[in-house]
């Protein structure tokens, strides 16, 4: 539990180097419009912050290759999550991401929690911009805690599980006087307390749960997006009740390779602590 | 309880848009343009006059992209020039008349990727810029336009 902070900083470093490095390249973008490469998520997959989207990471189009790295932050009323992420898209039909999630729990006089992502998507058929039905895809998320003491204590089966999720996107073009909305729903299937932050599985629920998510948003120009998402979380363990999260975001995509989110974000009873709100900020730069 | 009923919600979701899809087959080959329902966008274009210019800053700007000017090499510009300028008018609801191939015909066998059909769709979003064509005229205009998406990728 006592992991320096020294430790967690050179990580956020670390990635912080790649991202410039990233950016000083002459990165050509991928041929996929603007902002069709979602703006990022918590998990390390393309999405909106809070919850993966269908579309994969960056503008690469069918005979391309995208990558995007990612970090974003959020100041909840108890607890801060940091999260850093990186993710490599082939063809516009694979993306494979990870991600470290770090929940400082300061309030209960502890170090943190952490947790690796590691997630793989596959779009499975549909272009987000030109299918009439739009674009279909589907990902797995091993997702594993460095220290699992915490949330075993607190009456977690695991420290480690797989989500598997299926999601469907599409930018509906002019569809609001003119506008663009994007929709965005997805499937899922966890036993992730709290993303998985607290474990997996409970005393309330051995089996998976099938949950959904979802996104809507509007884009008032083609740099603009403005939208809420929904999460859907398992309650499984006693005495330590999780609502579902949910946020509204705008996010602005200056050009290709950059994505600017902010967010306010409710993720509910968090641990025994009430009403955890907050701000979320997130930056994605991609090609 | 509650629970299962926003997972119906997608389920259904999931379902209309996909049946959406099928509802919709390709118009057969031939001259399948479909005009519009009225002259909303042809108007918001400037009209004839609106949508030549529209056409020739496009053309200037795919003249001006590496990544697809050579697959426009060999093709006869004035007839795709004039054809462009036939389909827009139709598709935007104007008083013209398509006299071009289908999209399929024409794109047959050019081998188009999807990282092609954006790249046009990116000069086309450029050529309505340097036009000053409003936000909203832009995405009605490029909505009418992905539905040929099918007929011209991977052809
Ligand atoms: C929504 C997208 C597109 C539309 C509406 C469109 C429309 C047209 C039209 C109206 C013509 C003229 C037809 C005729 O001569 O009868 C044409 C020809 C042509 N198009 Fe497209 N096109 C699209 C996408 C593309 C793309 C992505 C490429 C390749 C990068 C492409 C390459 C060509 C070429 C090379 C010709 C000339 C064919 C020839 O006569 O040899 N088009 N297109």
């Amino acid at each position: 539990m006592m992991r320096s902070v020294r430790e967690k900083y050179s990580c956020v470093l670390m990635l912080l180097a790649l991202a410039l490095l990233l950016a000083a390249l002459p990165a050509r973008a991928g041929s996929r419009l603007t902002a069709t490469g979602g703006a990022g998520s918590i998990e390390g997959s393309a999405g909106g912050g809070l919850i993966p989207w269908a579309v994969l990471t960056g503008t690469a189009s069918d005979t391309e290759t995208g990558a995007g790295v990612g970090m974003s932050h959020a100041w909840l009323d108890d607890y801060q999550l940091h999260t850093l992420s990186a993710a490599v898209t082939i063809n516009n039909r694979l993306e494979l991401s990870v991600a470290r999630q770090i929940l400082s729990l300061d309030t209960l006089g502890l170090d943190s929690l952490q947790l690796d992502i590691f997630g793989l998507k596959a779009r499975l058929w549909g272009d987000l911009v030109y299918s009439r039905s739009g674009q279909f895809s589907a990902g797995v998320q091993y997702k594993t805690l460095e220290d699992d003491a915490l949330p075993l204590a607190l009456g977690a089966r695991q420290g480690h599980g797989v989500d598997a999720y299926l999601s469907h996107s599409k930018l509906w073009l002019g569809a609001a006087a003119g506008y663009n909305l994007l929709s965005s729903v997805s499937l899922r299937a966890t036993r992730a307390n709290q993303l998985g932050l607290l474990g997996f599985g409970g005393p309330k629920n051995e089996a998976y749960h099938a949950v959904w998510e979802g996104a809507l948003a509007l884009m008032p120009n083609a740099h603009w997006a403005l939208g809420m998402e929904y999460r859907q979380k398992p309650d499984q363990l006693n005495g330590l009740p999780e609502d579902d999260a949910k946020d509204l975001f705008v996010a602005w995509f200056p050009q290709k390779h950059v994505t600017a989110t902010l967010a306010w974000l409710d993720m509910g009873r968090i641990a025994g602590l009430d009403r955890q709100q907050g701000v979320y900020a997130a930056l994605q730069l991609a090609f | 309880m509650l629970r299962t009923t926003p997972l119906l919600m997608v389920l259904i979701l999931a379902l209309i848009t996909g049946c959406a899809s099928t509802s919709h087959e390709p118009p057969a080959p031939g001259l399948a343009i479909t005009p519009a329902a009225d002259d909303t966008l042809y108007r918001a274009l400037g009209q004839r006059e609106g949508i030549q210019s529209l056409i020739r800053s496009f053309l200037y700007v795919i003249a001006d992209d590496p990544r697809i000017v050579d697959q426009f090499a060999e093709a006869p510009i004035d007839r795709l020039e004039e054809k462009l300028n036939e389909m827009v008018c139709v598709i935007a609801g104007g008083p013209c008349h398509y006299s071009g191939d289908s999209m399929r015909r024409v794109h047959r066998g050019k081998h188009i990727s999807n990282a092609d059909f954006n790249a046009l769709v990116e000069d086309l979003i450029k050529a309505m810029d340097r036009e000053g064509i409003p936000f909203t005229v832009q995405n009605t205009l490029l909505a009418r336009l992905a539905v040929f998406h099918g007929d011209i990728v991977h052809r």
